[in-house]
């Protein structure tokens, strides 16, 4: 806390402002630090003077200028000078790094900036020659300086060349606050490419637990650098920061996805098992639960229907040879293969169509709708038509459908199902207009005949008696209509 | 056809200029490599590759051999190798495996890779990675735009519809910026551009950098104004099933960069074709924006006057014969072959349709748009589910459901979701999360008063009526976006008129009459109103993001005229046909000239398979 004040200090020295103090305290403090920089700067600058250069040059804490150890000192210290960061409005893109990249350096940049303090002004204007100072004004800067500012772009500049696919080094932007700097330049230019190449860097540069920090409160880099995690298939670190990040469903569903790649349906099984215990939505968790539940099933059937196949003694299996492996199919597609193979089963197997019912709870359409198709595919007229009874209290049967009749029609038309049982279930649509339009689309001929009959449409009949095969049952029954003296045509 | 169309419609800028400009770029840079070299191309910059070279223009470059990428080790002898890749982390991976195979013998070659439109960083830190930047040669190509037709340049970037709206990724917003920077340096200065949505904005934006950047010769405008417009503002009119031959030719045969391959059911013969389909095919250009129902009065006409010219022959003199044979045989050939195409195609749509009861899908999506009978839509989905219909084509009901509705109620929502993982796997849970993202298939919140009241209700009644009750309350509560969207500009005519389809009267023609695209229903409005001015509801209702800015060379321009009427659109995630048929359509009516830019031709099926996610 009172290092942070202490810059803050540095600040209202440096620039033109009067500071407002609260502290005299502090300000004696960030006095003996300043001049134990100038010290050290100007020891500096002696010893460049000295003819021996190849001294190894030390700062003032014993480590040697420009060694790891020394960088990273140097990167803490600024680093804390990001805490003041709310203090300040928001730098405003016209100006906004010159500032930035001169306080918070290094040591002996934050130093420059003050003419009260010190000898330095002094001692450089000395040493240096105007003219030499015209080309070449970063002579007068220290040497530790000197190799960064060929490249020293500010962070806008440094966006702006990224963008153009200019030569850049990020390697100057070592504090934390001009990382995000940095970040913030590139999501104001709107350009994901150079957006995700400072989050290459920042991932390169900081510890997750920072990185991941600064993301939450940034949208637009938080999913860029997912899309990059996921791009690169960085799984580990993704899971992490969904998780950092409170995100424990979207980290769930990523985790859950990871059994697609999985080829062995006994390990993609152990696998769904263990995603069990994940964090998902109670509704979601339900779905896997079911997945889990299937393909475990689904590898018991598959066991032993491919014994049953091999063994030739099942007949449907020698009639139909299955065409692909259950597993990994959808329920319902499971659901359809049982009604296929395993119809009539008792409830009490994995494989019964109505034990798959029960436990997945399918719902009485959707059982309806696949055991018909699935009958119809096998010409199982009799199972068919045995979906449909149900008896009402009297004692009559009478066909009834959770699905409407005219799908029904569909469902058997598609199973290439003969006009003789068609008919049965056209005559059952409710809506005369959409039978008859079904009757004569299927070729329901009795149908559509007696329709015409029933509509007493004399013209509509003679007309239909063109449609029907010549010296067939329809066309007699057509020709005995017509000339029925009992029938009062409306036309 | 018998369209009342302006004739003073002024002339389209060329656009050949562009093919050329990126061939000779290409070329350029394949004599960067000098030498004989393999190319390996990737998969889906072949064809937009074909439309502006040829296998002999890559030879004369010394190109040797041309491979497809596939992510396989490379057989190739050659001690050059070329790769011409989308910028795409996993193909750069598979290259740095190339390299690094062959260091271990220590074979010794020389690698380029040219990335096109533009390279990305991640792309090169994988090279940086991998250990092997500094051996392989980087290049761009910024081959930004193709010319598929007369009126419509794709980028040929359909990945920029996931990266951009799913991902939230905006590595492409500068690609849509120097696109646009590169037709404006061609054929500007713009006097006008209007545009909406996030990513528009961000596009314009990174053009006017561009400009800024650049240095603008003073020449003659050839393109006037300009319109930008993201696909999220519009997700109703890509999810409608297209009736309008060339959208309908797309949703069944999948149009690939202006090319179609026309089956053995189509050409009744054992071979596939392959067809260019554009204004240079005269059939074709005058079915491609016609509603359906009349293509086939169409071409049984034109097969007529066929025959009819074919008969000349007949009674005519060896001079006349001659002559007939010299001028006229080749193009009636030609035109027989195209009819005959397309006269294939028509039947083969027609039987595809009549045997998934295509009216009865037209019917639910047209109450879906007018917000009828939602119940009865929703149990029709739910049969399509049941039945295991498309699973596409679910999807894209679910979704059309959910925008219109506002959001499905949560019940409805549970239940539906439910049925569709029985139906198609459970590995569907990542795509809802991704539809959820995106806003495409999203639960209602419904107040609390209302929960309170359904549960109520839902006690007293059967569940059907309490369904019916819970709609009739959500609608009080919430009204949906679409609802109010379609209210204010009038985007569903009214049912009781009859609507000849023949003689259009508006661009709701391209979906029988029953919705007019809200996306070029907005770019007609904005043109008339010269602006924004009138429309904020609308802007609201569309979550804002609309702008329209004048250029300094806006007021030069002004005295040619016809240059005011050359408006280019561009769709930054996708287009598709219909709204292109539409625009042509208010073009003829207006005297507009559109000029259609899209990152990719895009429909129901390629927008939401890159959204499904049940696949590694």
């Amino acid at each position: 806390m009172i290092k942070s004040k202490v810059d803050e200090e540095d600040y209202w020295h440096s620039s033109k402002f009067k500071a407002f103090t609260f502290d005299d305290e502090d300000d004696e403090l960030s006095r003996l630090k300043e001049s134990r920089q100038a010290v050290n700067n100007i020891r500096r600058l002696v010893e460049e003077d000295d003819d021996e250069d190849d001294v190894e040059r030390v700062s003032w804490s014993g480590e040697p200028v420009g060694s790891i150890s020394w960088s990273v000192k140097e990167t803490a210290a600024s680093s804390q000078r990001a805490d003041r960061e709310p203090a300040f409005p928001k730098i405003s893109t016209d100006t906004p790094s010159i500032s930035r990249s001169q306080s918070g350096y290094s040591l002996s940049s934050l130093f420059k900036g003050k003419p009260k303090v010190g000898n330095f002004q002094t001692f450089s204007d000395a040493l240096t020659d105007s003219s030499v100072r015209l080309y070449a004004p970063e002579l007068r800067k220290p040497k530790s300086e000197y190799k960064d500012y060929v490249s020293d772009w500010s962070p806008e500049e440094t966006v702006q060349r990224l963008q153009q696919g200019k030569a850049v080094s990020l390697e100057r932007f070592r504090t934390l606050q001009d990382k995000l700097l940095l970040l913030d330049h590139a999501i104001a230019a709107h350009d994901g490419n150079v957006i995700t190449a400072v989050l290459i860097y920042l991932k390169r540069t900081l510890c997750k637990e920072v990185l991941f920090r600064e993301l939450e409160s940034r949208q637009t880099a938080l999913r860029h650098f997912i899309h990059y995690l996921s791009e690169t298939q960085n799984q580990r670190l993704l899971l992490e920061l969904h998780r950092a990040l409170g995100r424990a469903e979207d980290a769930a569903l990523l985790q859950y996805k990871e059994h697609l790649s999985i080829t062995d349906e006994n390990k993609r099984r152990d696998f769904l098992k263990n995603c069990l215990s994940l964090p998902f939505s109670a509704e979601d968790l339900a779905h896997v639960q079911d997945h889990y539940t299937l393909l475990e099933r689904q590898i018991i059937i598959e066991v032993t229907d491919r014994q049953a196949e091999r063994g030739g003694k099942v007949e449907i299996f020698q009639k139909f040879p299955r065409k692909a492996l259950i597993l990994n199919m959808p329920l319902i597609t499971t659901l359809y293969y049982c009604c296929f193979y395993h119809y009539a089963e008792p409830e009490g197997t994995f494989s019964s169509p109505l034990n798959i019912r029960q436990t997945f709870k399918i719902s009485e359409k959707q059982y309806f709708v696949t055991a018909l198709a699935a009958r119809a595919k096998l010409k199982a007229w009799l199972d068919v038509d045995a979906l449909f009874a149900s008896r009402n209290w009297l004692g009559f049967t009478r066909k009834k459908s959770p699905l409407s009749f005219q799908r029904v029609v569909d469902i058997l038309q598609k199973n290439s199902a003969p006009t003789h049982v068609l008919q049965d279930y056209v005559a059952l649509v409710d809506d005369g207009e959409l039978r008859l339009t079904l009757a004569q689309k299927h070729k329901c001929h009795d149908i559509v005949i007696s329709t015409y009959r029933d509509m007493k449409d004399r013209q509509l009949l003679l007309g239909y008696r063109g449609k029907v095969v010549r010296g067939s049952a329809e066309e007699r029954k057509i020709d005995d209509l017509l000339s029925n003296p009992q029938i009062r045509w409306k036309n | 056809m018998a369209h009342s169309a302006r004739r003073d419609s002024p002339e389209l800028p060329d656009f050949s200029i562009l093919k050329r400009l990126a061939r000779d770029q290409l070329i350029y840079l394949l004599e960067q490599l000098p030498g004989k070299k393999d190319l390996f191309i990737e998969a889906d910059l072949m064809s937009p590759l074909d439309r502006i070279a040829n296998v002999s223009t890559l030879k004369q470059h010394e190109v040797d051999k041309l491979y497809k990428v596939e992510h396989k080790p490379v057989i190739s002898t050659s001690d050059q190798l070329c790769f011409l890749i989308r910028p795409r982390i996993q193909t750069v991976k598979w290259i740095c495996d190339v390299v690094n195979t062959d260091k271990v013998p220590g074979k010794s070659r020389r690698y380029k890779i040219i990335f096109t439109p533009q390279k990305f960083y991640a792309c090169e830190a994988v090279l940086e990675e991998q250990g092997i930047f500094g051996d392989v040669s980087i290049d761009e190509w910024p081959f930004y735009l193709l010319p598929l037709d007369d009126d419509i340049i794709s980028l040929e970037l359909p990945e920029f519809f996931q990266d951009n709206f799913l991902a939230g990724d905006q590595r492409w917003v500068r690609t849509a910026g120097s696109a646009l920077h590169l037709l404006y340096s061609l054929y500007g200065p713009f006097s006008k551009v209007y545009g909406i949505g996030r990513c528009s904005k961000m596009a314009y934006e990174s053009w006017r950098e561009q400009v800024e950047e650049g240095e603008q010769k003073a020449r003659q405008a050839e393109i006037g104004n300009v319109f930008l417009i993201d696909r999220d503002v519009d997700f109703v009119t890509p999810l409608c099933s297209q009736v309008v031959y060339e959208g309908l030719v797309d949703d069944i045969f999948r149009i690939k960069c202006g090319c179609v391959e026309f089956g053995p059911d189509v050409t009744a013969s054992d071979k596939s074709v392959k067809v260019m389909l554009n204004s240079h095919d005269k059939v074709f250009s005058e079915i491609r924006n016609e509603h359906f129902s009349n293509v086939f009065g169409f071409l049984s006409q034109k097969a007529r006057n066929l025959q009819t010219a074919y008969d000349k022959r007949r009674g005519m003199d060896i001079k006349q014969m001659k002559t007939f044979v010299s001028e006229e045989l080749k193009g009636l050939k030609q035109e027989h072959r195209l009819l005959s195409l397309h006269i294939g195609a028509s039947e083969s749509i027609m039987k595809k349709k009549t045997k998934q009861d295509f009216q009865e899908l037209l019917k639910t999506e047209h109450l879906l748009l007018e917000g009828f009978e939602i119940r009865e839509c929703i149990s029709y989905i739910e049969e399509h589910i049941n039945r295991q219909v498309s699973m596409i084509e679910s999807l894209r009901l679910l979704c059309l459901l959910s925008i219109t509705e506002n959001g499905l109620l949560p019940k409805d929502y549970r239940s539906l979701k439910a049925q569709y993982l029985q139906s198609y796997g459970v590995d569907h849970l990542l795509t809802f999360s991704n539809l959820r993202q995106l806003g495409l298939l999203v639960e209602q919140q419904p107040g609390e008063t209302l929960t309170v009241m359904e549960s109520k209700v839902g006690k007293l009644v059967n569940d059907k009526t309490a369904g019916k009750l819970t709609d009739a309350f959500s609608s009080l509560a919430k009204k949906s976006n679409f609802r109010a969207l379609s209210r204010k500009l009038n985007l569903v005519p009214k049912t009781d008129e009859e609507y000849d389809l023949r003689v259009p009267r508006d661009m709701a023609y391209i979906f029988s009459g029953a919705y007019i695209p809200l996306s070029c229903k907005l770019i007609e409005q904005v043109l008339e109103r010269d602006g924004w001015t009138g429309l904020e509801e609308v802007t609201r209702l569309l979550n804002g993001h609309e702008f329209a800015v004048t250029g300094s060379s806006g007021v030069d321009s002004r005295g040619k005229n016809d240059t005011q009427r050359i408006i280019l659109v561009m769709f930054l995630g996708g287009c598709t046909y219909s709204e292109i048929s539409a625009l042509r359509f208010l073009g003829r009516e207006k005297g507009y000239k559109f000029i259609v830019v899209t990152t990719a031709i895009t429909n129901s099926s390629r927008l939401l398979e890159a959204l499904l996610d049940n696949h590694v």
